[in-house]
């Protein structure tokens, strides 16, 4: 009988320590954030922490690809996520996402331009689930030390005097994107012919590329290990200060122009947080030093007015005038049949022979 | 003695383990790999292992793996007969050698490896510092390769180490009183008392050097696709669950095959750490 009664205490242990894991919050309770690695200034989150009380659970994702089936599966309970563009109009159509009142939010009401806005209508029509949280373009970075003539375009990535020194995306979407804009093509092209002439030519490519990658563009670049890599333009102006020699360029194809977002997830259990947190984020001293921490660009017009140094304020990279480039797209949801189709040509592309 | 009664309570936290991170996992696997989007039972998710881009990826992991075992088994018998002719103190400190490594992160040590072997790594800075040619070898066959033999050497070194230790020394000295030679005596009486040891270490090494997604991603430059990424990709790029658990069942039958065979040489687990 003793036994018995030891092993029901032991059992019950266990239950009450496995129900405890979820229960450590702040007096405020918390908020379960998911965002990009490398994405937010950590001392932001503290800050917000000490403010309201609400203690941040903060995981990171590598790709949108990545983060939604682990959303959709909800095995943890997510409460504020940074979905970029096609990716939020994906969300909003699987019914995962909560509607957000701005009112609720002043900062981002305030601060948030209004270009951006609009911007986002594209794939968040009437602004109902998305707050602008960074923005920015991909496009080619080169070592002008390692390469002689300037790049321009997509189609230089072809030259054969190259082997070896591109790297290019590990992602269905921007590995895609780079054949399709280089023939002339929608980067969301639906024809499936379209994509076969990109697939073939990014196969053909395949010899002279050195590494598919995705954060390790950054490394690589900075430590002269490729002479040519595509990357995000924040990551473009954060390589350009420990490596002078990178330069950064809008190929004159066209390319693509992103704006990730804060959204709230449907089944949240804690929304009250969560708009607090998204609006802490808002406000334009936080969204400075995120800004100066991950160099990417705000859409926050109330930090852009903080940044003192001229160059960055002027920055090509930083801060475009977009209108003086050509042929810029954003990405939009394909639905689920063509995602599939994507997937399967990017599979060929990777899977092809050296 | 323990009564039946008793030894099942105390073996009720490892049930409680085993169903809920082995059973249920896995009956998750067949169920995804089972059925098709809508929830209907079908065989496609597997049939599609004949899918040509999937059989190339399958047939590069084999034949990669198989290189990889070989190799480590070349490096790894010698090594176990040196360290069980050591006196017992030294040996000891010899094996633990080979773990140390192990209680390292895997992907730590892997990405590691990346930094060393670039182009402009830190060995072929050092090569080219005392006049010697680079060698190329980051995103080839040939990095998926060495990161595959430097990862699961010690899971071949142990085992084989392990059944050496166990022959009995009176077992040589009387072959050798017998006339044998020291070649004879390895063939006939040394090599087959250690095939256990070498069929478990065979399996420890080519069971996760042909699901590997890790090495072949971060050495290879995900530039060679085994059937490990084209998984790992059905799962968190794709987001078909269901193709990625067809497929795995599809890898499941080459682990069982292997289990066999150790289980056929290897009757009294003797190979086992």
């Amino acid at each position: 009988m003793k036994k018995r009664i030891l092993t029901l205490a032991f059992i019950v242990t266990m239950i009450a320590s496995l129900a405890g894991c979820g229960n450590k919050s702040g007096e405020n309770g918390q908020v379960i954030v998911y965002n990009w690695g490398e994405y937010i200034d950590p001392e932001t989150i503290e800050m917000f922490e000490k403010e309201t009380g609400i203690k941040v659970v903060y995981d990171e994702f590598e790709t949108n690809e990545i983060m939604y089936p682990k959303v959709k599966a909800g095995a943890v309970k997510y409460d504020v996520i940074c979905p970029s563009d096609y990716m939020v109009a994906k969300m909003i159509e699987s019914d995962l996402l909560h509607e957000i009142n701005l009112d609720e939010m002043p900062n981002a009401k305030a601060n948030i331009g209004k270009q951006y806005w609009e911007m986002s209508t594209q794939f968040d029509p009437g602004n109902k689930y998305s707050i602008p949280y960074c923005w920015g373009t991909v496009g080619i970075l080169y070592n002008k030390e390692m390469i002689s003539e300037p790049i321009t375009s997509w189609a230089d990535l072809w030259k054969p005097e190259y082997s070896g020194q591109i790297l290019m995306q590990a992602s269905v979407r921007d590995l895609l994107m780079v054949g399709l804009k280089k023939n002339g093509y929608s980067m969301n092209s639906l024809s499936e012919d379209e994509l076969k002439v990109a697939t073939k030519d990014l196969v053909e490519q395949k010899p002279l590329v050195q590494a598919y990658v995705i954060d390790e563009v950054r490394d690589k670049m900075i430590g002269n290990e490729a002479a040519i890599g595509i990357i995000y333009s924040g990551e473009a102006i954060y390589t350009q200060r420990e490596n002078e020699n990178l330069v950064y360029v809008y190929p004159e194809e066209g390319t693509n122009v992103w704006i990730d977002n804060w959204v709230i997830t449907k089944n949240t259990e804690n929304y009250e947080n969560a708009v607090k947190f998204i609006d802490f984020m808002c406000r334009p001293d936080i969204a400075k030093i995120n800004f100066d921490f991950i160099t990417y660009s705000t859409p926050n017009e109330g930090a852009q007015a903080l940044i003192e140094d001229d160059e960055i304020r002027n920055s090509y990279i930083a801060f475009p005038n977009l209108s003086d480039y050509k042929n810029l797209e954003t990405y939009t949801y394909l639905g689920e049949d063509n995602d599939e189709m994507y997937n399967e040509f990017y599979k060929e592309i990777l899977g092809a022979d050296n | 003695m323990l009564k039946n009664k008793q030894k099942l309570m105390l073996g009720l936290p490892y049930y409680f383990w085993a169903i809920a991170f082995i059973i249920i996992p896995l009956c998750l696997v067949i169920y995804y790999g089972l059925t098709d989007k809508t929830g209907a039972f079908t065989f496609n998710n597997i049939a599609s292992i004949a899918d040509p881009q999937h059989t190339k990826a399958l047939w590069i992991a084999v034949k990669l793996s198989i290189i990889s075992t070989i190799i480590c088994l070349f490096l790894a018998y010698p090594l176990a007969m040196i360290l069980v002719n050591f006196k017992k103190g030294k040996s000891s400190i010899l094996v633990m050698l080979f773990i140390l490594p192990m209680w390292m992160n895997f992907l730590l040590r892997t990405m590691a490896w990346q930094t060393l072997l670039e182009n402009t790594g830190v060995i072929n800075t050092l090569l080219q510092t005392i006049g010697l040619p680079k060698i190329n070898i980051i995103n080839t066959p040939g990095a998926i390769i060495f990161g595959m033999v430097y990862n699961f050497l010690p899971f071949m070194v142990l085992p084989i180490y392990n059944s050496l230790a166990k022959i009995d020394i009176n077992v040589v000295n009387a072959a050798r009183d017998l006339g044998a030679n020291g070649i004879i005596t390895f063939g006939r009486i040394t090599l087959p008392l250690s095939l256990p040891g070498v069929i478990s270490g065979i399996t420890m090494v080519f069971v996760p050097a042909l699901t590997t997604f890790v090495i072949s991603a971060i050495l290879g430059g995900n530039k060679i696709l085994l059937i490990g990424n084209v998984i790992e990709q059905e799962f968190s790029q794709t987001s078909n669950w269901h193709l990625g658990s067809g497929l795995s069942m599809v890898l499941m039958v080459f682990i069982i095959i292997s289990m066999i065979f150790t289980a056929i040489f290897d009757k009294d687990g003797e190979g086992l750490i």
